[in-house]
């Protein structure tokens, strides 16, 4: 029987950690790296779980790797940021069993709020950095990069890209192998980073950058493929993929390994290749340093430091790009907006009519700045919604912010905004913060988090109250309204506009995607009662669309029956029918 | 020699799925495959687009302008929208529903009149109202069965293969009606 299989990118390094003996994985969801600890999960073997951010994560970790296990944290690009503190350190302690940070880089933004290149992490934080091309090679590269980790004593990232983690292709599977943890050992010089033990661990990472870097040329990552010598590429991750598709003949440099680079190979390769082009998506972090060991190479000055690379891409530059394509038609854009019974919505329209503004953050809500609801001014990163909001009142006074309000997910505030609002309570800020409570991690597609009383094996446990949270740290007023009640929500919006209290108000009601969720009845519009005056298409609902008379109509099949827009019709033209 | 497929349509139509059936037909087959989906901030209602590849060794994942040998679409717009990337002897297998965008539903912009028109001028059409099969069997979600049934024959594969992958991916419950619903575009006239 074969045991060859179709894997997402994301799926793949699931298997390659199984197939390692991982013990311990901790993640915070971020697209696209979300679905390595999804289907991590269903591994029995493997102790999995949604940590409330990234930093956590990557220190559950680092605590197993001390205790002598293989470990692993998984996270997007910007959650490096937030795991940046650890990382650095414990790039200098080094490990006990094996630790890979894989980090999901997201070129072209899909996903994401800006477009950084985490092997320049790597290469600050002395972390070596390996990167996949496939799905094959991003399960032996897991399995790689736990040998590499423990024979150099050094965390290890993997970065992934959107198209290797969001594509499928053939893995051939094999055991898991388990693993004996190792004994503990006290070493204080090696995990306790006071001064003088850190200035001694700074001389053995530098020692180890120059070791792997030496030792690069024989490792099975990296490889030379040699053919027209008048041509070459030095290329990693998916960009190798393009450079085959558009150039098979071409020399190629396949670097498996980024940081720190294999010298000698390079070296080899330059000496004999007549014209070399540098192909690597994002930052030139490999030609600049081709470049300074004096060669000479095609790198960005061909190739954009934006997007994600193609085949054709590379061809146009080559001058062989012969492509016939057909005329592309002008159509009208269809960007994402928000779900059909989103409860987002239903706050978001008190907020409109209100003409306030929100100091937004990081989630599906973060869609209430496109037209018409039009309501956030301001995303930046996960938790800053309320953080800014408290500089801007602390910049420019009480009555600036007055319409103002901070809106934030239930996740997100436990990841970082649970930080920025005790810095409003500590610092004595007057402005009104609205948890929208959908009981779930939305936009990365439904994870468990520390509110929802579920692990990510499904297991139940302790649900975080967030009404009792904020006023244990002494937030004055704390107000629970049901997201679609929007008379309610107007009203507590109203009075916090007029006195100067501290007010968190969470919105709740359930995501309506979540698994499970019923919606037994449906809106419908009586032709004869509509008036033609579009109130109820200012809420931006995707099921509400006109006729061709003018009169609306509503897809029965896309409406989850929230009520929203009969709220708003004056003429009760709109009911609700049972499906 | 490759062929490539793109399934497009609108957030929550089930064009991942549709990507994930032909990629498991094509391995079934003996090929190499590669399938991109998107995930994540674009599928909330946006203009979706996922690519299949296959042959004996693919190295890109994704298919680019001019290239695409089928293009299934789930909607009219989203079948315009992408058309450039067909092949010149391609095939475009276009499910006949309208989804308005939401720069269309504040009236920004005006949803194109006659695309279906403006497609058989210059290519392969095939036209299918997979929603209208999907309900007379009784379940809107088979939409997705009935469309790739339409385009089943220019992908190529015998019918067992395409059966039996659908049987493996379906939840059990649903293996008979989308069975049937594959066979509705399966034998339509084209």
């Amino acid at each position: 029987m074969s045991n060859k299989v179709i894997m997402l990118g994301n799926e793949a390094i699931a298997r390659g950690a199984f197939e390692a003996g991982v013990k311990v994985s901790s993640a915070y969801p971020g697209t696209p790296s979300t679905e390595i600890s999804e289907y991590l999960s269903k591994y029995d073997e493997v102790y999995t779980e949604w940590a409330p951010n990234e930093k956590v994560a990557a220190e559950v970790a680092i605590g197993a790797s001390i205790s002598g296990v293989r470990s692993m944290a998984c996270m997007k690009h910007v959650g490096l940021n937030v795991a940046a503190d650890p990382l650095y350190t414990f790039s200098y302690t080094g490990v006990g069993g094996g630790s890979l940070f894989v980090v999901a880089d997201d070129p072209g933004m899909a996903s994401s709020q800006n477009e950084q290149d985490t092997r320049m992490i790597g290469r600050a934080s002395h972390v070596p950095v390996l990167e996949p091309s496939d799905s094959a090679e991003a399960k032996e590269f897991v399995k790689i990069g736990f040998e590499i980790s423990e024979k150099y004593d050094t965390p290890i990232i993997l970065r992934t890209t959107t198209k290797l983690a969001h594509s499928q292709s053939t893995v051939e599977l094999s055991e898991r192998v388990e693993r004996e943890p190792k004994p503990y050992e006290r070493q204080v010089s090696k995990y306790v980073m006071m001064p003088a033990s850190a200035i001694g661990r700074h001389v053995v990472v530098e020692a180890r950058d120059n070791a792997i870097s030496t030792d690069a040329e024989s490792l099975s990552v990296n490889r030379i493929e040699w053919g027209d010598k008048n041509i070459g590429f030095i290329t990693a991750g998916v960009a190798y993929q393009y450079v085959k598709e558009a150039c098979p003949e071409a020399s190629v440099l396949k670097i498996g390994l980024t940081n720190p680079l294999s010298k000698s190979l390079i070296e080899k390769f330059m000496k004999e290749i007549k014209t070399v082009y540098v192909f690597e998506e994002l930052e030139p972090l490999i030609e600049e340093q081709v470049r300074a060991m004096g060669f000479d190479v095609i790198g960005k000055d061909a190739f954009t430091r934006q997007g994600e690379y193609s085949a054709n891409m590379l061809r146009r530059v080559l001058g062989t790009f012969t492509g016939e394509a057909r005329a592309k038609q002008t159509t009208p854009p269809r960007p994402p907006i928000l779900c059909p019974g989103c409860p987002h919505r239903a706050v978001f329209s008190v907020l409109s009519k209100l003409k306030m503004h929100a100091s937004g953050d990081i989630g599906c809500y973060t869609l209430g700045a496109v037209a018409p609801l039009s309501v956030l001014d301001t995303c930046i990163c996960m938790g800053a919604s309320i953080s800014a909001l408290h500089g801007m009142e602390k910049a420019r006074g009480r009555e600036y912010i007055k319409d103002w309000v901070a809106v934030i997910g239930d996740s997100t505030f436990l990841h970082t905004g649970v930080n920025s609002l005790i810095n409003m309570v500590y610092n004595k800020s007057s402005a009104t913060v609205i948890i929208l409570d959908n009981r779930t991690t939305g936009m990365t597609g439904h994870q468990e988090h520390a509110a929802t009383g579920k692990t990510l094996k499904g297991e139940d446990t302790y649900a975080i109250n967030l009404k009792e949270l904020c006023i244990a740290i002494g937030v004055p007023r704390v107000l629970e309204i049901p997201s679609f009640d929007t008379v309610e929500m107007e009203k507590a919006l109203k009075a916090a506009r007029e006195d100067d209290i501290l007010t968190v108000i969470i919105a709740k009601a359930p995501c309506a995607l979540i698994k499970g969720l019923k919606f037994p009845s449906f809106c419908s519009v009586d032709k004869e009662k509509c008036k033609k005056c579009g109130a109820c298409m200012k809420i931006g609902c995707p099921a509400i669309t006109k006729n061709e008379d003018g009169t609306v109509k509503i897809d029965a099949t896309m409406c989850n029956g929230c009520g929203l827009c009969q709220g708003l019709c004056k003429f009760g033209a709109i009911g609700m029918k049972e499906r | 020699m490759v062929k490539n497929i793109m399934i497009v349509g609108v957030g929550g139509q089930g064009t991942l799925l549709t990507s994930r059936i032909i990629g498991r037909a094509a391995m079934k087959r003996g090929y190499d495959v590669k399938i991109s989906e998107v995930h994540g901030m674009a599928q909330r209602g946006g203009s979706v687009v996922t690519f299949v590849r296959f042959g004996d060794k693919v190295y890109e994942p994704v298919v680019e302008e001019g290239e695409a040998d089928v293009i299934i679409a789930f909607e009219r717009l989203e079948a315009l929208r992408y058309a450039h990337f067909l092949k010149k002897d391609g095939t475009i297998v276009v499910n006949d529903h309208r989804i308005d965008p939401m720069t269309v539903v504040t009236g920004a912009m005006k949803y194109p009149e006659g695309i279906i028109e403006t497609l058989s001028e210059n290519t392969n059409l095939v036209v299918i109202e997979g929603l209208k099969a999907a309900l007379e069997l009784g379940n809107s979600k088979v939409l997705n069965s009935v469309v790739l049934g339409a385009a089943a024959k220019k992908i190529g594969f015998e019918l067992d293969t395409w059966l039996s992958v659908i049987s493996e991916t379906v939840p059990s419950k649903t293996i008979e009606i989308n069975h049937k619903a594959f066979m509705v575009g399966y034998s339509a006239e084209n």
